[in-house]
């Protein structure tokens, strides 16, 4: 029940950026956000955060509206650098602390820490604009988790940073996670999601067109691939009832099929003609779900 | 109201500490001990090279004029001395061409008894020289007529006494000339202070606000403190920046001229009157630059809000800008007659008052109202502006894209407001 979102929508002039969203995250959960560039999910973020009100709906933190009060509570990544090029690292994360209702004492000796965990403490006294945008990117991350937030957003926290470093946030948004904050986070890289969120949003055009848990959403897409292996030829089995379409591959072939049922049939009449060499029903990915949903109109 | 100090410490700070800042403020505060030491250093440089006292040679067709024309340039405390010579003109010229010697002087009376002179150079640009000469050949004409005259000292001196001539301005709002010209020098120099300060700081804060939103900063600001907050946070802190830097300068300047030797002080000391100041005119100087930063910065602010990259900053304040200078071309017009009408409508008008109205009350006696009328349509339009320029930034701040016309401000309170 921690952060819910009510029929939120948000128009600028004629343009409809987000279109009655409706989610809730519970607390010490992950969500996450997926959509196309432009799809509205900085747009949500800031409606989360406050920074711009709604025209319809309502946006409550453990029951309550969000505002300058509950701030101290909130950590946020916005999308692009969102540090000041010309102060030092240091500087910097204690201002944005204080700022954030944390003690500077208490700050300073926590930003040790983070900095010797991302593997970056030579940059201490370094100022920002000296910093990779890889490392500049560490920094911010530390920007938004050092006060200890209860809820925090990312937008995009992912990008701009190499495998191993991926690998390193990943593995401190999950400790977070697990000292209890809610943590909602925007990616338009599916794998991210998949591995991290128990559940997620896809937006398209300000429309949420997907939401709930990853098997929900992928049972309920209703699609699944069969993949088949054999010497035989397999013509006969693009008939049966239940299956959608056929791909050929190079020993056999791919069918797209609605149920399970559908499934165990083709199995069954596959064993008739012959031998089977590999038999496999593949969950769809989300990258499948995505361009079942959004990639027509984008491809 | 925590984060409100912590923004302003954050803006003071991070300024304070920048390069250019020390380098500017050491740097002025040097200049300032330069110039107050300067007779100072230029009396030692001219006592290692410069002036050796000049010997020219002089060709006295007459044979009378030579001794007399010593005799009033040795009065004069000049350090030519003339020397006469038996070389003929022409060869003179030669020596001259050839850089011999720099020129010489050919003096002879014609049968009205008027001195003739020649005076042959190679140099076009000297000009004191001659005009010493001119001078004192004129004493020796005098001299010569006088004698023709067979008038006596006394009475060549009553031709030449002075006129008692005393200005006497009855206007009522006018300060004596004495006080005039005391109050225009001080005038002037604090004009420009308040001219460079406004300009320098409110353009600080301009690209301030644009660099933290380019950057991206502005949405965690924002999101802890409200862009209002952040707004007057800024601005005074900038502000406070400001107040520092200039009472160093004003700090410097006082130990510089009351340490400086006594001979410096009154080159120096005595052409600004430091003494005689006015304490009214450096009040009015202080409330003035106050007032014109909180309304240049609050606009500066709003302006800053609306573009989206630091490049474009200069361009959105343009308008602004522009206006700062109008207002001190005005001010500085009324400079020598501050009492043209124009100036007193100038001086009522918000993004004039600063410079305008610091002159005329700085070198007029006005009436109290004025000043406190003025001052208080000024607080007005700060705080109009303030309100303005808060519900501006509110949507200002969030808006991305190519945002470099004023048009923008209109979207931005659409945006604010929702």
């Amino acid at each position: 029940m921690a952060l819910q979102i009510e029929h939120v929508t948000k128009r600028f002039g004629d343009f409809t950026a987000v279109n009655d969203l409706s989610l809730t995250v519970g607390e010490g959960a992950m969500y996450g956000f997926l959509g196309a560039n432009g799809a509205g999910k900085t747009t949500t973020f800031r409606m989360i955060l406050g920074l711009l009100t709604p025209n319809e709906g309502t946006i409550t933190w453990n029951g309550k509206p969000i505002s300058y009060t509950t701030s101290p509570h909130i950590g946020y990544l916005p999308e692009e650098r969102g540090l000041y090029p010309k102060m030092k690292v240091e500087e910097q994360l204690l201002f944005l602390a204080e700022l954030r209702g944390m003690k500077r004492s208490d700050a300073k000796r926590e930003i040790g820490g983070w900095l010797d965990r991302f593997e970056v403490p030579q940059y201490l006294n370094k100022k920002v604009e000296e910093l990779s945008k890889g490392n500049q990117q560490k920094i911010q991350v530390i920007a938004a988790l050092l006060h200890k937030p209860k809820l925090i957003i990312l937008d995009e926290p992912f990008s701009g940073l190499d495998p191993v470093n991926v690998e390193m946030l990943k593995k401190a948004i999950l400790d977070i996670r697990n000292s209890g904050a809610t943590i909602v986070f925007s990616s338009h890289r599916m794998d991210h999601v998949e591995e991290l969120c128990e559940q997620f949003s896809i937006i398209d055009h300000g429309k949420q067109i997907v939401s709930g848990t990853l098997k929900e959403v992928k049972r309920s897409l209703g699609k699944q691939n069969v993949r088949i292996r054999s010497d035989y030829k397999l013509d006969a089995l693009a008939g049966l009832p239940g299956v959608n379409s056929v791909k050929p591959t190079i020993e056999g072939a791919v069918y797209q099929v609605d149920s399970d049922e559908t499934a165990e049939l083709l199995l069954t009449e596959a064993l008739k003609a012959g031998p089977v060499r590999q038999f496999e029903i593949e969950e769809p990915t989300l990258q499948d779900i995505f361009i079942a949903k959004v990639g027509k109109e984008h491809a | 109201m925590r984060e409100f100090w912590i923004i302003f410490k954050q803006a003071f700070m991070t300024k304070a500490k920048t390069k250019s800042f020390v380098i500017t403020t050491v740097l002025v505060v040097a200049g300032i001990f330069l110039l107050s030491n300067l007779p100072r250093i230029l009396d030692s440089i001219d006592g290692i090279g410069g002036d050796e006292p000049t010997t020219l040679k002089v060709i006295d067709a007459s044979g009378q004029l030579k001794d007399p024309l010593a005799a009033v340039l040795q009065s004069n405390e000049s350090d030519i001395t003339v020397e006469a010579t038996e070389e003929s003109e022409k060869e003179l010229e030669k020596q001259v061409r050839s850089e011999d010697i720099d020129s010489f002087l050919t003096l002879s009376l014609d049968e009205t008894n008027t001195i003739q002179a020649k005076y042959t150079t190679l140099s076009s640009i000297e000009t004191s020289l001659p005009e010493t000469l001119r001078n004192a050949l004129q004493t020796v004409q005098a001299g010569v007529k006088a004698d023709e005259l067979s008038l006596s000292s006394e009475q060549v001196d009553s031709l030449f006494t002075q006129v008692n001539f005393e200005k006497n301005n009855i206007s009522a709002s006018a300060k004596s000339e004495d006080e005039l010209n005391q109050a225009r020098i001080l005038v002037y120099v604090l004009m420009f202070v308040i001219y460079f300060a406004v300009i320098l700081y409110s353009g600080m804060i301009a690209t301030e606000v644009a660099t933290e939103k380019s950057s991206r900063v502005m949405e965690i600001l924002i999101s802890s403190v409200s862009p209002v907050k952040h707004m007057f946070a800024k601005v005074l802190g900038i502000g406070t920046l400001g107040i520092v830097q200039i009472l160093l300068y004003g700090i410097a300047g006082f130990i510089a001229f009351k340490t400086s030797p006594s001979e410096a002080t009154e080159g120096i000391g005595s052409f600004f009157n430091v003494t005689d100041i006015n304490p009214m005119t450096l009040v009015y100087a202080v409330v003035f630059f106050l007032l014109g930063y909180f309304l240049y910065a609050t606009l500066a602010a709003l302006l800053g809000s609306l573009v989206s990259r630091t490049e474009d900053v200069q361009q959105m304040i343009m308008p602004m800008t522009l206006m700062i200078v109008a207002a001190f071309i005005l001010a500085a017009s009324g400079l020598g007659n501050p009492e043209l009408v124009y100036l007193k409508y100038a001086s009522f008008f918000p993004f004039f008052t600063p410079l305008v109205m610091f002159l005329r009350v700085g070198m007029l006696d006005l009436p109290m109202w004025e000043p406190l009328l003025a001052i208080v349509i000024m607080l007005v339009t700060i705080f109009v502006l303030g309100w303005f320029g808060a519900r501006v930034y509110r949507g200002g701040v969030l808006m991305y894209g190519p945002s470099r016309s004023l048009k923008d401000i209109k979207k931005a309170i659409q945006l604010g407001k929702e």
